[in-house]
């Protein structure tokens, strides 16, 4: 089994998302380590993008201050890289079309093999584009994870078919951050998926309680949190990971 | 010139969140039906006509072709539409198009408060919402501007991320549409974008160059040698070149903001010194670092000071049927002073680029061409701080 599918074999998943190089990567080390010896099933490793047009408030300024900071993508190459020497955890990378294009997708896809990186999110890569990096992600084993909004409507079952690794559910409108309240029809969404694939599907945008983690997850297969997570370490900067871990722990809990 | 998916060439695409998938699919497909819909477009020519005061004039500055001593140069006015550029034509085809699919509430993004005025203006006109999206730094450097549109009863929303200018504004409107699609069109201000707009952009500026056709043929019996217009995303210069692509004795110059120079940092030249990328929808040339960040891109113009180009642009380019050429801070400076001193009109500073390049060029033709110069709008806006890059403490 693959690692990804590991993630999920055991009950509902917790995903963590944290932006690489925010304050900067000893923090983003620590704070992985720390989410999973918490309990996080799979790691999302935002490489920041000087524009990151789905994101929310938090997310933005976290991929500005490790921009300015000097992060690049080979500095989280090698971050990964020294990682992986001891984790097991599955980890995907999540940034834009670009930071991909502009490396070179095949060398982007290899480096992502060698440092052992399972499956990248390009949320502005649509199913429509995706020819632009799935042959080479296919090369190197690299998993193209789908994204499907509450607008996808017809879209969900063409984009199930073809899903691999996992289905990311964009829970609502918008761009990433706290809501009060999900108030998209999640359950139709996940049965159409359910009647196309056996691909596990995870939820995303606005979870930041262990309430709505426990929810979310129990609509799917798992719940995905980022902008709570790189709050907590732009609130603590370098002291963040313990406290990282803890929230993992707690969110964590409420899904088991 | 476009394949079904949006290409030109390589360039072109849709490079956007799954959320807004369904949306640009529906813009596509109420384009497709309204295109080619008579009615669509006798009440769009009645906009034109009626309400912006099209047909604009082509106008042969006698002076200039004297001064100049080579081809004959006639003026393309946009300068002299409604609310003062060619920006008025795609809006009022885009708000006329967002009315009959039944939406309420138009958004925009805009650097110079160009775009942001003229969709303020049609939505005023169509009795419709409207949210101005414009970089913090340049709601201050255009603060006429952002009264303007308040006045039109436009709520304009300062955006303080990123670099807060142009291209944040574009991001951010792009943010708040995948927040509100069922009642919200997003307007947007050029060639560039996720397809379809390249495509309804370009068609709807595409009067400039039929006009300018219609207008030599009857005027001199012939077509211009060349024709030369300002690029930043490139709606005018697409504009100005699409009736003539065809015609291989054209030529085709855009004209792009050079800033200090482009072998300096402070420069919005991305045809001449960017590289391929994907961004804000579309794949074309951005400004960008090796990482694939994009560039900060500095140019005396707010209207071009943006660090990618229209896909249509990238693949003339790369076929070799349009020209694009740097046009320096100074040089433009010295074209506006130029225009207005030679002929009385005083040219937004984006249109003297193109005038700048008109300058260089014309004595190197013969007198009996004739190069046609798309004067994208009025430079009122630009006064002051023309008058503040010569010293004077002007302010509006």
């Amino acid at each position: 089994m693959s690692r990804i599918g590991k993630a999920f074999a055991g009950g509902k998943a917790f995903i963590a998302f944290i932006t690489c190089g925010d304050p900067d990567l000893d923090t983003t080390a620590a704070a992985v380590r720390a989410a999973a010896d918490n309990g996080a099933d799979l790691i999302e490793l935002g490489i920041p993008f000087s524009d990151p047009t789905a994101e929310g408030p938090v997310i933005q300024e976290a991929n500005f201050r490790a921009l300015r900071g000097g992060v690049t993508t080979d500095k989280i190459f090698d971050l990964v890289r020294d990682l992986r020497r001891d984790l097991d955890v599955p980890m995907v990378f999540m940034t834009y079309a670009n930071v991909v294009f502009s490396y070179g997708g095949d060398r982007f896809m290899a480096a992502c093999r060698d440092i052992g990186i399972d499956g990248i999110i390009l949320p502005d890569l649509p199913f429509e584009e995706k020819d632009e990096f799935l042959p080479v992600c296919r090369r190197y084993g690299i998993k193209l994870i789908s994204l499907v909004a509450p607008t996808s409507d017809k879209r969900t079952a063409m984009i199930a078919k073809e899903a691999e690794g996992f289905i990311y559910i964009v829970s609502s409108l918008g761009v990433t951050g706290a809501r009060s309240e999900i108030s998209t029809d999640i359950d139709s969404i996940v049965s159409v998926i359910r009647r196309n694939t056996d691909v596990p599907c995870a939820i995303g945008f606005g979870i930041s309680t262990p309430e709505q983690a426990k929810k979310m997850a129990g609509l799917s297969d798992g719940a995905i949190v980022g902008s709570a997570i790189v709050k907590i370490i732009a609130e603590h900067g370098a002291e963040a990971p313990p406290y990282v871990g803890e929230f993992v722990k707690r969110m964590k809990s409420a899904l088991v | 010139m476009t394949n079904p998916n949006g290409r030109f060439g390589a360039h072109g695409g849709q490079y956007v969140p799954e959320t807004l998938m369904n949306a640009v699919g529906e813009l596509e497909e109420a384009y497709n039906k309204y295109k080619m819909d008579a009615a669509f477009n006798r009440e769009l020519a009645e906009l034109f006509n009626g309400y912006a005061g099209r047909p604009s004039l082509l106008y042969y500055a006698e002076k200039m072709t004297k001064e100049l001593g080579g081809a004959k140069i006639y003026l393309k006015r946009e300068d002299l539409n409604h609310t003062g550029s060619h920006k008025i034509n795609n809006v009022l085809g885009q708000a006329l198009l967002a009315k009959k699919m039944g939406k309420k509430r138009l958004i925009a993004e805009t650097g110079a408060g160009q775009h942001g005025v003229a969709t303020a203006t049609a939505a005023a006109l169509m009795g419709m919402e409207c949210v101005v999206f414009m970089g913090e730094e340049d709601t201050i450097r255009q603060a006429l501007n952002v009264y303007r549109m308040r006045l039109l009863g436009a709520e304009v929303v300062p955006v303080k991320t990123g670099t807060a200018t142009l291209k944040d504004a574009v991001s951010e409107a792009m943010r708040e549409w995948t927040r509100r699609i069922d009642d919200t069109h997003y307007c947007l201000g050029s060639v560039m974008g996720p397809h379809p707009f390249p495509t309804i952009v370009r068609d709807f500026q595409a009067v400039i160059s039929r006009e300018i056709r219609d207008q030599l043929m009857e005027r001199e019996g012939r077509l211009p040698d060349a024709v030369v217009a300002c690029v930043g995303g490139g709606s005018n210069s697409i504009g100005s070149f699409y009736h003539f692509i065809d015609d291989k004795s054209v030529r085709l110059v855009g004209c792009e903001a050079a800033g200090r120079g482009i072998d300096t940092f402070e420069t919005a030249a991305t045809v001449n010194v960017g590289k391929p990328g994907i961004f804000h929808g579309m794949k074309s040339y951005f400004c960008q670092d090796e990482f694939g960040q994009i560039a900060p891109v500095y140019s005396i113009s707010a209207g071009l000071d943006y660090p990618g180009v229209g896909p249509e642009h990238a693949y003339l380019h790369d076929v070799g049927r349009a020209e694009y050429v740097p046009i320096t801070d100074d040089e433009a400076v010295d074209a506006f002073e130029y225009l207005s001193r030679t002929e009385g009109i005083i040219p937004a500073i984006e249109s003297a680029h193109a005038v700048a390049y008109a300058m260089k060029e014309a004595p190197n033709m013969e007198k009996s061409q004739i190069m046609a110069i798309t004067i994208s709008g009025r430079g009122d806006k630009d006064c002051a701080a023309i008058a503040r890059y010569r010293g004077e403490n002007i302010y509006e």
